[in-house]
């Protein structure tokens, strides 16, 4: 059984909650005021000792924020935001530089080792390679985010020794400011659309990935998302940049402790690829959906774009979407270079009262690019599950290639499945298919499994995952299994 | 709203001002569109249903002075097509055209202006437009069981030299329980003018209500429909819509049913050239359990025409055993044609079974080559195949005079095609 598993299963007997990830933990924090304004944003940039010209940018994007309209077309209804009622920084106190386990804050582990970050040791977020003879280390490097900080990267020397560069972002503005100036806002601009222009204003931290030319990353990278301090909102920025001929997998998981108050979440991701690259991005997103009843939860508002920028460049978006009460996130290819692909895997599962509306978008403009969408969508409980994509075939894309699918699952008659795709061609010699189904669990499919002695849960998960088998076995095979996994768990309380 | 749509709206406000003593029918109902009008406003692409359909060209007209009638205009010819017919000129009846069956009750809206309930004004603004300024239209009810065979309304739109017309025709059409009846409903005109026609529709239990659309209105022309239908227990709501002219259409249909082990069809086909854009808009909300609901949309577009097709369906709770399905196919036969296309799906019930599929591309080069090697001459061969993928939809209208009619109009739009592309 996979490590990931294994700390599943651990995790779960430990909490009796429905929310198997619930719980807080106590570090001194360094927070600001609530609010947010020109000065919280100066005092952001003030506490990582940023460059004049990122402030800049990040006072540009919030004059932009300011003139703009919070959108309202998405399928999802939600009490108004209060964006002054936000911590808009809240980062662990650091001792300067911690260099071994010890000096890494214990309750930070502890919080660790209740998550079950896929990491072989604890020892590891230290930095510290195993000794001699022990079972290898498996070959991911965590870059964990705790709340707005990343407080330890592992594998940072031997990726370096690479030439790949992954380090947090704030990181990469001191180190790399001639690779972030240039790409930083070059997918998503400042101003691209409201929560991305709040992300620019007042992001913290996030990761920040380089593969140079011709470079296979020589492990996958993986970033632990965790929403911890009470009433912070978090604004992750991710670049990740692979030049000519590099490929790299990076995985992203995200689960945050239970709380009451709604948190928003509004992250921005940025991949670019160079001629020949792959960039091949994994997401579990498992963050407080809210309880039953729809009190608290998360607010996933993401803004997630690839440029394909290159000739034969690719890039394949993995999604499994089983937390948050809301979640709004569409990640995209522009798929510009010639003969260019952009793929998006999406499982979306809601629940109770949650509602996603997700989806993707695929902007072909160079020829020969092609594009591959397949999304499952899961509605169970009182819950509202919306595919939202949009194709776009620009005069240029000679001999471009789409072909979509998205199925829906509903589960019990209280809760919603909505599929809203737009297609649009302006070039005759590209192809575009396009076929959604709407169905509920099929009784024959049912009845065989219970037939065999499988409970009625058991039989629903079996079905649900067979329903899912096209996205989830692109998922790197540590991630497969904790997809499963989440799956039934999100599904508990809703078959019977 | 961009200024031309603002001086747009204005100048259809003004025009209900000017003619609001001569109207028909309750002013205090098109005192209320009015309002709706105003605060909505012609359309922009803003609204997101109207995305992909401009109304800028039609704002760029000056309705303020148009006519409402022409005297003694030259008309175009009516289609070829038997039975008897309702003729409407500029948008009123005129009876010394018209030859009524005696199988079913006809009034004029002139005669007998009710509304009805609709949709929400605000919401369709050019719904709102109509009640505005509707000034006739015909109103046809069948009695319980009978078979009223088929009735042909045509709208006429007369050469008008320089000036802009608009008419806002309203018809009603009621199938009490059991009764059947065929509506051939056909759009052509001269000109530079606005058809904006709203239909109220309702369809009583096991009645039968076959509607089939040519518009086939002037190249310069604005054509915005939109039909409202309800359909009870088992009954069924049959519409074909095949659209040929106009710079700027849209055919938008709302359908509900309503009772249980209803059936609505709406299909559509569109052929279009030059810098036309038509736009085939489809509600279809399952609102009782059993119902069915069939869609199959055809583009074909060469020059820079732009095709649309929104189409949703919407799946209510009460609604278990829904079936719907909705196909929508482009074919785009040049560079700079262009498709958008939206099928929806909103769906609130877990016993159902919907889909829907899109395809967009070009014709097929084995299919063509095939008929090639076997000494078709390109032309031809590339007629045959368009005719083929049109067929999937023509072949849903049974009713045989109006298929040869629809027949002969895709014949004729080929051959102009033809003729301008030699």
């Amino acid at each position: 059984m996979a490590a990931v598993a294994e700390t599943l299963d651990t995790v779960q007997s430990l909490t009796g909650s429905g929310y198997k990830w619930g719980f807080e933990t106590d570090i001194e924090m360094d927070v600001a005021p609530k609010g947010l304004n020109e000065d919280t944003i100066r005092m952001i940039s003030a506490r990582k000792a940023e460059p004049e010209w990122l402030l800049a940018w990040r006072l540009k994007a919030y004059a932009a924020w300011l003139n703009m309209v919070e959108p309202d077309w998405a399928k999802v209804g939600y009490p108004k935001i209060d964006y002054q009622d936000i911590h808009y920084y809240a980062a662990p106190k650091k001792k300067p530089g911690p260099k071994s386990l010890d000096e890494v804050d214990p309750e930070l582990l502890k919080t660790y080792a209740k998550l079950g970050i896929p990491l072989k040791e604890q020892a590891l977020l230290a930095g510290v390679e195993p000794a001699e003879g022990d079972e290898p280390a498996r070959n991911i490097a965590v870059d964990a985010v705790f709340d707005s900080v990343s407080v330890a990267t592992t594998f940072r020397k031997s990726l370096y020794e690479a030439g790949v560069i992954f380090c947090p972002i704030s990181e990469a503005v001191h180190d790399h400011p001639d690779l972030v100036r240039q790409y930083l806002g070059s997918v998503v601009p400042a101003g691209d659309n409201y929560f991305a222009a709040l992300n620019s204003a007042v992001f913290t931290d996030g990761s920040f990935v380089f593969i140079p030319k011709g470079v296979r990353c020589p492990m996958e990278l993986s970033t632990y998302f965790r929403i911890n301090a009470k009433n912070t909102g978090q604004f992750e920025r991710t670049l990740i940049i692979a030049e000519e001929g590099a490929s790299v997998s990076y995985l992203e998981g995200c689960t945050a402790p239970q709380r009451d108050e709604n948190q928003l979440h509004a992250a921005v991701v940025e991949l670019v690829a160079l001629d020949d690259a792959t960039i091949k991005y994994s997401t579990v997103q498992n963050w407080y959906p809210g309880d039953a009843n729809g009190k608290g939860g998360i607010y996933n508002f993401v803004t997630k774009r690839a440029a394909c920028r290159g000739a034969r460049s690719k890039v394949s978006w993995t999604q499994v979407e089983t937390g948050s009460a809301i979640t709004w996130k569409y990640p995209s290819c522009i798929l510009q270079g010639e003969d260019s692909v952009g793929e998006f895997y999406s499982v979306a599962l809601t629940n109770n009262r949650q509602q996603a509306d997700t989806g993707t978008k695929m902007i072909h403009i160079g020829k020969g690019t092609r594009s591959t969408i397949v999304s499952k969508g899961i509605s169970a409980g009182r819950s509202d599950n919306t595919y939202r994509g949009l194709v776009r075939i620009l005069p240029k894309a000679h001999g471009a290639r789409n072909f979509t699918q998205c199925d829906s699952l509903l589960i019990g008659d209280q809760c919603g499945a909505h599929t809203v795709p737009y297609i649009e061609s302006r070039n005759a010699t590209a192809q575009v298919e396009h076929e959604a189904t709407t169905s509920k669990i099929n009784d024959d499919q049912l009845f065989y499994c219970r037939q065999r002695g499988l409970s009625q849960e058991d039989a629903v998960g079996l079905i649900v995952n067979g329903f899912c088998k096209d996205v989830l076995k692109e998922l790197p095979m540590e991630f497969a299994v904790e997809a499963q996994k989440l799956l039934a768990i999100s599904l508990e309380g809703s078959v019977g | 709203m961009s200024a031309a749509l603002r001086t747009g709206t204005e100048s259809f406000l003004a025009r209900f001002e000017g003619l609001r003593a001569r109207l028909p029918g309750d002013l205090v109902a098109r005192q209320a569109a009015a309002e709706a009008f105003r605060s909505a406003g012609l359309p922009t692409v803003r609204d997101e249903a109207w995305k992909y359909t401009s109304l800028r060209p039609l704002a760029d007209n000056d309705f303020r002075e148009a006519l409402t009638s022409v005297e003694g205009g030259s008309l175009p010819k009516i289609p070829a097509i038997e039975g008897p017919r309702a003729v409407f000129v500029d948008g009123r009846l005129r009876e010394d055209l018209s030859s009524l069956p005696d199988t079913l009750h006809f009034t004029r809206f002139a005669n007998d202006p009710s509304f009805g309930t609709l949709s929400r004004p605000d919401q369709q603004p050019v719904v709102a437009l109509n009640t505005m300024l509707a000034e006739d239209g015909a109103v046809i009810s069948v009695a319980e069981g009978v078979d009223a065979g088929t009735l042909v309304l045509v709208s006429l739109a007369a050469e008008t030299e320089g000036r802009s017309v608009t008419f806002h025709p309203r018809h009603t059409i009621r199938l009490a329980e059991g009764a059947k009846l065929t509506v051939v409903e056909l759009s052509v005109g001269r000109g530079r003018y606005l058809h904006n026609p709203v239909f109220s529709i309702e369809v009583a239990s096991d009645a039968t209500l076959t509607h089939i659309r040519l518009q086939n209105e002037a190249m310069e022309a604005f054509h915005l429909a939109t039909i409202y239908a309800t359909v009870q227990s088992r009954g069924f709501y049959d519409a074909f819509t095949l659209t040929l002219g106009g710079q700027v259409s849209r055919a938008e249909f709302h359908a509900r049913l309503v009772g249980p082990n209803a059936t609505v069809h709406l299909n559509a086909a569109q052929l279009l050239g030059g810098k036309q854009v038509g736009d085939v808009t489809t509600v279809v909300v399952h609102d009782a359990p059993n119902c069915a609901s069939r869609q199959t949309v055809k583009n074909v577009l060469t020059d820079k025409a732009r095709g649309v097709f929104q189409g949703r369906i919407e799946v209510e709770r009460i609604a278990q055993k829904t079936d719907g399905y909705q196909m929508s196919q482009a074919l785009l036969l040049s560079p700079d044609a262009e498709i958008d296309c939206k099928p929806e799906l909103q769906i609130y019930a877990d016993d159902v079974k919907c889909s829907h599929g899109a395809t967009i591309g070009e014709l097929d080069d084995d299919q063509l080559f095939y008929l090639r090697a076997r000494g078709i001459p390109e032309q031809e061969a590339r007629s045959i195949l368009i005719r083929a993928f049109l067929d999937d939809a023509l072949q849903s209208v049974s009713h045989e005079g109006a298929h040869a009619l629809l027949e002969q109009a895709i014949d004729g739009w080929w051959q102009r095609q033809s003729a301008s592309a030699a």
